[in-house]
């Protein structure tokens, strides 16, 4: 089960925590993964660990030119068409609403929004050609719940459900599944660095009583990715330990 | 008729598996020929492909009939 032998794929945030999971998960399954994320070496190191099948596409999604070459680079860095795109980049810019700037609205949407959807439409050509392809945004559960002080990444975040809604209605009968992960509290870099008091409150609202692995999203991705999964579109599959059963 | 022509047809026929006597000149993609708009969009990428030129999206746009992709990829070609 599961197998992706032979198949090419792009994660974009393989730099974080759950980029760099999922692009080990889909290594192992034996894809060829295009690690994308600005800081190069840190790219370099998770391609060291996931080894000969690993390559590296380093890319700014907060710049249109990076946006609009990346699906390029990374069929030639494959030395083949993508199969599979995975968008997990993303930033935060929190604020309360009254307190938020126009630049910071904006580039939580063209980052996380935006650069997402146009890796997807610059991807379709060939996986419209061979009749497979899979797409996987990584979205969040304050997509649906919503979250005070994230009002631009919730927008974002919401934005990307619909998008993968519309697009996989247009090209679900050329064998193309658009699908989202909503992770719930996940541990990385990130979640560390709340204090012990604000963690607290937050396993208080989550019925399985720990935070989520990075493990658990990949499992999630690597699910989505597979043939197994070719009459699951247009969905979005919630990794939150119960936290918001929608 | 025209090797683009007889090409184009090919290309027509293949990808939307219909008749090849339906596929004349003035047959719409999309109205006689049971196209979607998605089968066009896919109908010009393999144009592209065939004949080694870029069709843009505004161009594209205006491809309805059989004849204006072969009027458009006689024009490029010239």
């Amino acid at each position: 089960m599961f197998d992706l032998a032979g198949k090419t794929a792009l994660v974009t945030g393989a730099t974080g925590g759950i980029g760099g999971e999922i692009a080990k998960v889909l290594a192992e399954a034996g894809a060829k993964v295009a690690l994308s994320g600005t800081r190069q070496e840190r790219l370099e190191a998770v391609a060291a660990e996931i080894g000969g099948n690993a390559v590296v596409v380093p890319a700014n999604l907060s710049d249109k030119e990076s946006v609009d070459g990346l699906i390029k680079n990374a069929e030639e860095a494959l030395g083949g068409q993508l199969d599979i795109l995975v968008n997990n980049a993303g930033i935060t810019r929190d604020q309360l609403a009254m307190r938020l700037k126009d630049e910071d609205w904006q580039a939580v949407l063209d980052v996380n929004l935006t650069s997402a959807f146009k890796l997807a439409r610059n991807s379709l050509r060939g996986m419209m050609k061979r009749r497979h392809g899979r797409i996987i945004n990584i979205t969040s559960i304050v997509g649906v719940t919503g979250n005070p002080g994230q009002t631009n990444y919730a927008a974002a975040k919401a934005g990307m459900i619909g998008w993968s809604k519309s697009l996989a209605q247009e090209v679900a009968a050329r064998g193309i599944t658009v699908n989202c992960v909503a992770p719930g509290f996940i541990t990385t870099a990130m979640t560390e660095e709340l204090g012990d008091a604000q963690k607290e409150k937050l396993l208080g609202g989550i019925p399985a009583g720990r935070m989520g692995d990075s493990k658990e999203i990949a499992a999630a991705v690597l699910y989505l990715a597979s043939d197994e999964a070719a009459y699951v579109t247009g969905q979005t599959l919630h990794v939150n330990g119960g936290m918001a059963m929608i | 008729m025209s090797d683009v022509a007889d090409r184009v047809k090919k290309i027509v026929v293949e990808h939307l598996g219909v008749e090849e006597d339906k596929v004349t000149e003035n047959a719409s993609f999309i109205d006689d020929l049971g196209a979607d708009s998605l089968d066009t969009v896919e109908l010009v990428m393999a144009f592209e492909e065939e004949f080694g030129c870029e069709i843009p999206d505004d161009a594209a746009e205006k491809i309805l009939t059989v004849k204006d992709a072969i009027d458009f990829i006689e024009k490029a070609d010239s």
